[in-house]
């Protein structure tokens, strides 16, 4: 148990300099690289008495870095999102994506971008998150409630996964119209929404997503132990002193939260939730203190590895990071269905 | 002690339970006996407090099982199931480990760890301790599942412990049947400990009860030792079988069903 326990400490020490090293390589490496010297340069003209920062260093102080941060925190919160999924519906094969939070928050944050203006709201930072956690939070009730059994009020994973999918479909259309209507420029795109790309990141987005993330992988790790008594099901949980519907409460909306928050600022990006902790359950156990913090860890790093392979790829030009995320999880989740290791 | 008073548990407009009253006390094992659909697992869950029964009070020790925290309720009342699945890849160990639960703050302490141990020593299991728990057979599961119940009631509080048992047997062979009443009844012998459980076999309820709480429609048919409830009338009345009894030494009766 405690050599178990020095693994973990091990592995998320590993994990948290592989961050470090994908991070420092995704803000030299991109449309334009940048050399140490020009970043230690470009960092040093934000201290104060300095001259004005030239053209260059600005692009790599507006954009280039709030886009590393971002992608970090949207990774992390992907990773944890699809960590406290699977801990709750105790099934490697859910993620947010896949019933479908991701695509009501897409939706949600769309028809803020069409309808915002129009009703003259969205004057604070804070509102297009909360549209897109609307949408979330509607997408996913909508999914539960639609996937639930009559006989018992449960949700059979198969039911799921396909309510999910014709859920994903509706909530895509529907974002499809409202591209198709839509005048503000990023609401046009309906492949911002429907792939994701992390290209409209900004220090705004890094401050909003920053707040969610962080607090929502602290309340999880709060709830650790409760969903480690949750794996041997709801019943032995309660047993052993979980309030289960609290639990389960807690863990929806701080999934919800943090996955629609990023989902605001950077479009459906599927299968990071899903493949991100079964990677890291693979290397040290189930236990979900550790599966929560090395999701965020490793959702981040994955996150800035699939950004930098998207912007790296087709220089100057980028691809949809949810090109490159799909391209790894698709295979990883066939896989998973096609195990018999798990039940169903 | 633990009491139910007048327990009624439904499910729409069908009573599962209805109008049960009995006294359990500490030391002696209790099993519950009935049909399919009798209410034996509607009572049990009612009793260890995971269903809130419509009607009527569970007392444990006279103060009413409603009012006690979670934790605290965690700490003395355990409950053995039919079988345990585990979502995802858990070692034995770990199982084990969830008994104690409610006992530790973030992480298991020196306690934690002995008693754990003790447990899997005790049931046999130590060499399974780093093994895969869903890739054990049905009755090393069990004798897993046992020791995590055992890890969550130990050591003796200044009250009274309970222990429940939901049909543990289902899914073992005879010799594993024997072997895992043997223990419960071992640990049914301290004083502090109130054992209720349900069970299917008649004549394993027979030898191994000191009460049997025959259930029959959600209602308390009858209570009493084995040998003042299960008689030839009450058998052929509530399951529809003709029984024949056979002497058998030391251990006392055997039922043999037509």
């Amino acid at each position: 148990m405690t050599r178990r326990h020095r693994n973990r400490a091990a592995l998320i020490f590993a994990l948290s300099l592989a961050t470090l090293i994908v991070l420092a390589a995704s803000i030299r490496f991109g449309a334009i690289d940048f050399s140490v010297s020009a970043i230690v340069d470009a960092l040093a003209s934000l201290l104060p008495n300095r001259p004005e920062p030239t053209l260059d260093q600005r692009i790599f102080l507006e954009l280039r870095l709030p886009r590393a941060v971002l992608c970090l925190l949207v990774g992390a919160s992907l990773g944890v999102g699809g960590a406290l999924m699977q801990a709750l519906f105790r099934n490697p094969i859910v993620e947010p994506g896949l019933v479908g939070t991701s695509s009501g928050a897409a939706f949600g944050s769309a028809l803020f971008f069409v309808l915002g203006g129009v009703l003259g709201v969205g004057q604070s930072i804070w509102s297009l998150p909360a549209a897109a956690c609307l949408g979330g939070v509607l997408s996913t009730y909508l999914v539960f409630l639609l996937a639930r059994s009559r006989e018992d009020g449960r949700a059979s994973v198969v039911t799921l996964l396909l309510t999910g999918l014709a859920v994903n479909a509706l909530f895509m259309s529907a974002i499809g119209f409202l591209s198709y209507i839509a005048r503000d420029p990023q609401a046009r795109s309906i492949t911002f929404w429907s792939l994701g790309t992390l290209s409209g990141a900004s220090w705004r987005a890094v401050e909003v997503v920053a707040v969610s993330t962080v607090a929502g992988t602290l309340v999880a790790l709060r709830y650790a132990k409760q969903l480690d008594a949750l794996m041997i099901g709801e019943e032995e949980a309660t047993y052993l002193g979980v309030n289960v519907n609290r639990l389960k409460w807690v863990i929806l909306s701080v999934n919800v939260v943090i996955v629609a928050v990023a989902t605001a600022f950077t479009g459906v990006i599927s299968f990071v939730g899903l493949v991100v902790p079964h990677i890291l359950r693979m290397l040290g156990g189930a236990d979900n203190r550790y599966l929560i913090l090395g999701s965020a860890l490793t959702g981040a790093t994955l996150l800035s590895l699939a950004d930098l392979i998207a912007r790296l790829s087709l220089r100057p030009a980028e691809l949809p990071i949810g090109i490159v995320t799909s391209a790894v999880g698709v295979p990883v989740f066939l896989l998973l269905l096609r195990r018999r290791q798990y039940v169903f | 002690m633990l009491e139910a008073r007048d327990i009624t548990f439904k499910v729409g407009d069908k009573a599962l339970v209805e109008g049960v009253s009995v006294r359990f006390d500490p030391g002696r094992l209790h099993l519950i006996i009935g049909p399919n659909g009798a209410g034996k697992s509607t009572l049990v869950k009612v009793l260890a407090r995971l269903l809130r029964p419509h009607a009527g009070q569970v007392l444990y020790e006279s103060s009413d099982v409603q009012r006690a925290s979670e934790i605290e309720l965690a700490k003395r009342r355990a409950v053995l199931s039919q079988a345990v699945e585990v979502a995802f890849p858990l070692t034995a160990r770990e199982v084990v480990m969830m008994g104690r639960h409610p006992h530790f703050g973030s992480r298991p302490g020196a306690t934690d760890e002995k008693v754990v141990d003790e447990l899997m020593e005790f049931f046999d299991v130590t060499e399974f301790e780093r093994r895969d728990y869903q890739t054990l057979s049905g009755g090393e599961r069990q004798r897993v599942n046992f020791a995590r119940v055992l890890a969550q009631l130990w050591r003796p509080t200044n009250s009274c412990r309970y222990l429940f048992l939901d049909e543990p047997l289902t899914f073992l062979d005879i010799r594993h049947q024997i072997e895992f009443m043997k223990k419960v009844r071992a640990f049914a012998d301290a004083a502090d400990v109130v054992a209720v459980g349900v069970v299917h076999d008649l004549n394993l309820a027979a030898r191994f009860a000191d009460q049997i709480v025959l259930l029959n429609q959600g209602r308390v048919a009858a209570t009493g030792s084995p040998a003042e409830v299960l008689t030839r009338e009450r058998i052929r009345s509530v399951f529809g079988v003709e029984p024949t009894f056979v002497p058998a030494g030391d251990s006392g009766l055997h039922i043999i069903f037509d």
